[in-house]
């Protein structure tokens, strides 16, 4: 299994999951954070972390949400590892508000 | 590393489990000049993830390859077999160092604080862990696996991995990195039924979703939960947006249903606080409290208590006993409120028991920021960690370097790969140094 990061996290990338990553398996671009499932070790700390809901282990994804999985395994591949928070995206605040969070 | 040695900062982290590597990387990544000396008591490093993580959860053990990783970073130094408190005293540390940094988690288990805790047959959790990871504190502990019925009391993570290391056979832990000596015993087990016995109701279990799922596969154990204090409605999630509570509701559930036809029983009870361990001249049953007040007495012949954790004072270091931590305000060690100059806490010892292994890297990176934040007004050291070094090997001790600590776990590596094992650990400070010379 990985755990995995949804689409909640577009729009917001809080990135408090990066601080409590204790394997830096966490990637990003300019929307989101993605999981890099060859690294993750499967502890469970991201997803209490997330302030938005986004993450959540592979088999406990819905249907409809299951198109994550490889989106987190294509993404890691094409993008940065990220070793440190970074500020919000703007408005993130707004659309965590939104997501009734 | 840049810069002259008079200007670089020396930090010492007393202790190598999860906070101390993450504290250590948080210093060594921040750009100001300084070099880590991480100090540990046994040979060995990784603390909990070696001797806590189950072995049969190797991969939260590959996290071993972000320390390896952090201890290859310039500035970095081992120094292994050297207890502070004993070989060292905290003041002796701090004349040496510009700060020293306490990761030196929660091994002390809580007690339950009712009658018959002593008697034979009864452990708390945190020995058994420690005994089948090959701690060499714990190696010698007499666990007897002789009787039909084991009551593991608590509702964490902890009393889970203990009641599925009690509930899997020899077969399915053979391949892991089990301590010999505990396979040996576990291979003889009796054990048929363990209870594993809390105070709360289902939703307020403190064990997580994904330990509930390990116990679906099980090859010789089922799993049941017993109804007689919890009504099934209380299975229903309280809200759609808790997706690892309604997970956890949703095992429960199933497990209440589930048939029972394996030899062996794994039994979840809720609402019962264990008043008194009765036996003779060992243990022979466990009288619980349910809420109405009545008592119900359940037999058994091991108990295994798991009811929180607390750190070890250490001599010099104010104690929050309250919390069961070193006293602190935020990572800086404080007596009575007024902060300690230049001794810092991370990890367990700051915060007490609680989270994941990668919520040590935030807790860990915090204490950092403190440390960094005022070693610029740091007063002058009256000792050099060399000198201190040169004292230590002066009296005896054997220092383990990092280096040393690969010989190791090669040689471990190599026992285990004889018998299809990621490796067979040494349990004795002895056996590990005489792999060090081989």
């Amino acid at each position: 299994m990985t755990y995995v990061v949804t689409d909640n996290c577009r729009g917001c990338r809080y990135t408090e999951c990066v601080t409590v990553c204790p394997v830096e398996c966490f990637h990003v671009d300019d929307a989101m954070t993605y999981i890099d499932p060859e690294n993750c070790i499967d502890c469970g700390g991201c997803a209490p972390a997330c302030p938005v809901g986004a993450i959540e282990p592979d088999y406990r994804l819905a249907a409809d949400k299951k198109y994550w999985i490889d989106v987190n395994r294509k993404r890691a591949t094409e993008t940065p590892v990220i070793s440190a928070r970074l500020p919000a995206l703007p408005g993130a605040d707004e659309r965590r508000r939104a997501l009734g969070r | 590393m840049t810069g002259s040695v008079a200007n670089e900062n020396r930090i010492a982290v007393v202790g190598s489990g999860p906070s101390g590597f993450y504290t250590t990387e948080a210093l060594l990544r921040s750009g100001v000049p300084l070099t880590v000396d991480m100090f540990e008591r046994l040979p060995v490093p990784y603390g909990l993830v070696r001797f806590g993580v189950a072995p049969d959860h190797p991969k939260l053990k590959q996290v071993t390859t972000a320390f390896d990783r952090i201890a290859t970073m310039p500035g970095f130094r081992f120094i292994g077999g050297v207890t502070i408190g004993d070989d060292v005293s905290i003041d002796e540390l701090r004349k040496a160092y510009d700060a020293v940094v306490l990761a030196t988690g929660a091994e002390l288990s809580r007690a339950l604080d009712i009658p018959g805790e002593a008697l034979p047959g009864s452990h708390t959790a945190g020995d058994f862990v420690a005994w089948y990871n090959g701690h060499p504190q714990f190696a010698d502990l007499r666990i007897d696996l002789h009787h039909e019925t084991a009551i593991v009391i608590g509702h964490g993570n902890v009393a889970l991995d203990v009641a599925r290391i009690l509930a899997k056979t020899a077969d399915e832990l053979r391949r892991t990195d089990i301590a010999r000596h505990a396979l040996e015993a576990l291979a003889e087990s009796r054990i048929r039924e363990i209870h594993v016995v809390g105070r709360s109701g289902p939703a307020q279990t403190r064990f997580t979703a994904k330990e509930l799922r390990d116990f679906l596969e099980l090859n010789t154990c089922d799993t049941c939960v017993d109804m007689r204090n919890v009504s099934s409605d209380e299975f229903e999630p309280p809200s759609p947006d808790d997706p690892e509570l309604t997970e956890k509701l949703s095992l429960l559930r199933a497990f209440s249903q589930a048939a029972v036809t394996k030899p062996r029983r794994c039994v979840l009870r809720f609402r019962l606080s264990p008043v008194a361990l009765r036996g003779r001249d060992r243990l022979e049953a466990i009288a619980f409290k349910q809420e109405s007040g009545a008592v119900e007495d359940i037999a058994c012949g091991l108990s295994l208590s798991s009811v929180g954790r607390k750190t070890t004072p250490v001599a010099g270091v104010p104690y929050d006993a309250h919390r069961g931590v070193h006293a602190n305000i935020d990572g800086r060690v404080a007596a009575d409120g007024s902060v300690i100059e230049g001794l810092y806490v991370c990890g367990w010892s700051k915060r007490g028991p609680n989270g994941t292994i990668g919520t040590n890297r935030g807790c860990g990176i915090a204490t950092a920021e403190a440390v960094l934040a005022d070693i610029t007004h740091r007063r002058p050291r009256s000792d050099t960690p060399d000198a201190l070094l040169a004292r230590l090997t002066g009296r005896g001790a054997r220092i383990v370097s990092y280096p040393d600590w690969a010989t190791i776990d090669a040689a471990e590596k190599r026992r285990g790969a004889a018998l299809g094992k990621p490796r067979e650990k040494f349990v004795t400070i002895p056996d590990m140094l005489a792999a060090v010379r081989a």
